[in-house]
């Protein structure tokens, strides 16, 4: 006769409730578990779609994921030169926040380096790629937008013309790609007013110089709209792909060997992604995470504990008319496997339910979920030792 | 009627119980000897703080005796303190106890709480059942078979206990204040189960009591006082 399921049926209402309890907790502990895949897969994802070979930076700097790296848009010309590289693209990423309707919109723009690039590799769920080197952009679902929708960004208004889905930075802001002019555009739009502004102060600066006063057509050529008022193009990154069969480790080495950048392979930008930015988050989540388990542990430990208090009087009388200590310590067991189990799939299905409005991705991978049954099952079964211990130490005689 | 009745269902041979020692030292049972043969049922009388709980949970083999020695059957069970036997088994299998209080487990129904008492025996489940059900029958509450305990009158609860008491049957039966809790009627109608039960199964009955209505129903009567005990009758 199964004692654990008899007592269950008996106090039905109660020991579902103390389930659902259970269950809300092992959700936040396979949320925290969630979020901490999340951020890991969001932090990757676009080292991972862009699928480069190597990442050329600014010198001695760890690339635009770990710090702010600036290179001449012309790198990527000196690098199609190096044998065994096979395509070489500018990489530009920035986020950037505007208002719409009222809320904050942040945005990670990413520069395709157009025509080469149209984004034929970005996992578009509605719309095309870009069809223009100008005024289109790729958003992701998460900004808000629909196909169609026109964004006025600087001095331009950018139209959607495809949508992806799940596409977000390591912030876990969506990602929206655009032309790498356009992408420029919006990182260094400047005002008329600055422009005119960054004229008379450069002027100024050529009256003080001795060459401004021995070359006066100097100082009216610093005024005039001939001289382009800001520096030329700087990109984040240029990332190479390399010919098939073609030494890795050999094109770094060559690339290595110029004074004004730095060379790191994907695995080193992943490595430098999660040993940098994304670290202090990860490890807090999971130090989080491991309180939540202990939390647990012992409000069960409490629960199963109060339960066996609850049926004290019946143990002594078990033990009075002979049970042995196997059936008692049974009925306890099975009540905290059936109280861990039970709460673990109300867990994963409230999850289910929940998790997808979480402002940022929550991945639950059916590793973790493994991973957490076993600890559910570890944790209902050290959370009894309390319980049984308190059963074990009941005298018969307490009947009486 | 009572075909063995010459055969101990009990010997308790000067069994003492002191709780303390020194200044503080409590005798609650001095030198107590008595037989209890099987099919015989006898009452045992006496003020509260006489002695008879402490009598009734020695012989028991919940609470040793200091001193003494307790056979049940043709086994020695207790030898002073020290238990000759595995104690838990032996009551399992020997032993059983009605109280005050019905104290049935509040979870199972009337059949699965004398059920329970057997499979704890090691009968197999489908036989235990059977067993159960017709003591439940034997006792007049088979029709109450699948109602939990809080669904049964006070009397029903107790004929139930009583079932549970007799489901492996024991050679002794003890019983503390079996009709506390119940009217004169009720109580009358598990003392003459009690009877009953000793004459048609053998086994041998101590009924611990202060209701002076039910002594006929006793072959023989005691009476404790100040830790000590005396056939009264």
């Amino acid at each position: 006769m199964n004692l654990a399921i008899r007592d269950i049926r008996h106090s039905l209402p109660r020991f579902l409730l103390t389930a659902i309890g259970i269950g809300m907790l092992l959700m936040i502990v396979m949320g925290m578990s969630g979020i901490y895949r999340g951020l890991i897969e969001d932090a990757l994802l676009l080292v991972d779609k862009i699928g480069a070979d190597l990442w050329i930076v600014q010198h001695n700097t760890r690339g635009p994921f770990a710090e702010i790296s600036r290179i001449p848009l012309k790198t990527e010309d000196r690098l199609c030169a190096v044998p065994g590289v096979k395509s070489a693209r500018a990489f530009v990423s920035h986020t950037i926040q505007r208002e719409r309707n009222g809320k904050p919109l942040r945005i990670v723009v990413q520069g395709l380096s157009w025509p080469e690039d149209k984004g034929e590799w970005i996992p578009i769920t509605n719309g095309r790629c870009l069809s223009a080197g100008h005024f289109e952009m790729i958003a992701d679902q998460s900004l808000g937008f629909n196909l169609g929708d026109q964004l006025p960004l600087g001095k331009n208004i950018y139209t959607i013309v495809g949508l992806t889905r799940g596409m977000v930075g390591q912030g876990g802001d969506g990602l929206a790609f655009f032309s790498l002019r356009d992408a420029i555009a919006i990182q260094f739009d400047t005002s008329g007013e600055a422009i005119r502004l960054e004229r008379d102060a450069r002027r100024s600066r050529a009256i003080q110089q001795d060459i401004g006063n021995t070359q006066p057509e100097l100082l009216n050529r610093a005024a005039s709209q001939n001289i382009p008022a800001l520096a030329g193009p700087m990109v984040s990154a240029v990332i190479i792909r390399t010919e098939q069969g073609a030494d890795i480790d050999k094109v770094a080495e060559t690339i290595s060997g110029w004074k004004d950048v730095s060379v790191h392979t994907a695995d080193n930008q992943k490595s430098l992604l999660l040993k940098g930015s994304v670290d202090k988050a990860r490890r807090q989540i999971g130090l989080f995470r491991a309180l939540l388990v202990i939390i647990s542990a012992i409000i069960m430990s409490l629960i199963l504990y109060t339960l066996t208090l609850d049926k004290i009087h019946d143990i002594a009388m078990l033990k009075l008319i002979g049970a042995r200590n196997s059936l008692i310590l049974g009925l306890i067991l099975q009540q905290a496997i059936i109280l861990g189990g039970l709460g673990y799939i109300l867990a994963f299905y409230l999850g289910k339910w929940i998790f997808p409005l979480f402002p940022r991705r929550v991945i639950v991978t059916g590793n973790d979920l493994v991973w957490l049954a076993v600890i559910v099952l570890a944790i209902s079964v050290l959370s009894s030792l309390l319980g049984i211990w308190k059963a074990m130490s009941v005298q018969p005689n307490e009947v009486l | 009627m009572i075909e063995n009745i010459h055969e101990c269902a009990i010997e308790a041979s000067n069994i003492s119980k002191i709780y303390g020692s020194g200044n503080t030292e409590v005798k609650a049972m001095l030198n107590v000897s008595f037989t209890i043969a099987k099919g015989e049922v006898v009452g045992l009388l006496g003020p509260s703080g006489a002695g008879k709980s402490t009598l009734l949970t020695a012989i028991g083999l919940i609470n040793p005796p200091t001193s003494g020695q307790i056979r049940i059957g043709k086994d020695l069970v207790m030898d002073g303190p020290l238990a000759m036997v595995d104690v838990r088994k032996f009551r399992r299998k020997h032993i059983g106890y009605v109280f005050q209080k019905a104290n049935l487990i509040p979870f199972l129904t009337a059949l699965e709480n004398v059920q329970i008492a057997l499979e704890i025996n090691d009968v197999h489940h489908k036989d235990a059942r059977i067993r159960a059900m017709e003591l439940l029958k034997y006792l007049g509450v088979g029709d109450r078979k699948d109602n939990l305990p809080h669904m049964l009158s006070g009397g029903q609860q107790q004929r139930v206990a009583v079932a549970r008491a007799l489901a492996n049957k024991p050679s002794l039966i003890l019983a503390d204040e079996p009709t506390a809790a119940l009217d004169s009627f009720r109580g009358r109608q598990v003392m003459e189960l009690f009877q009953k039960v000793a004459h048609e199964q053998g086994a041998g009955v101590l009924v611990v009591t202060h209701d002076h209505r039910s002594l006929d129903v006793f072959d023989r009567t005691f009476e404790m006082e100040d830790g000590t005990l005396m056939l009264k009758s």
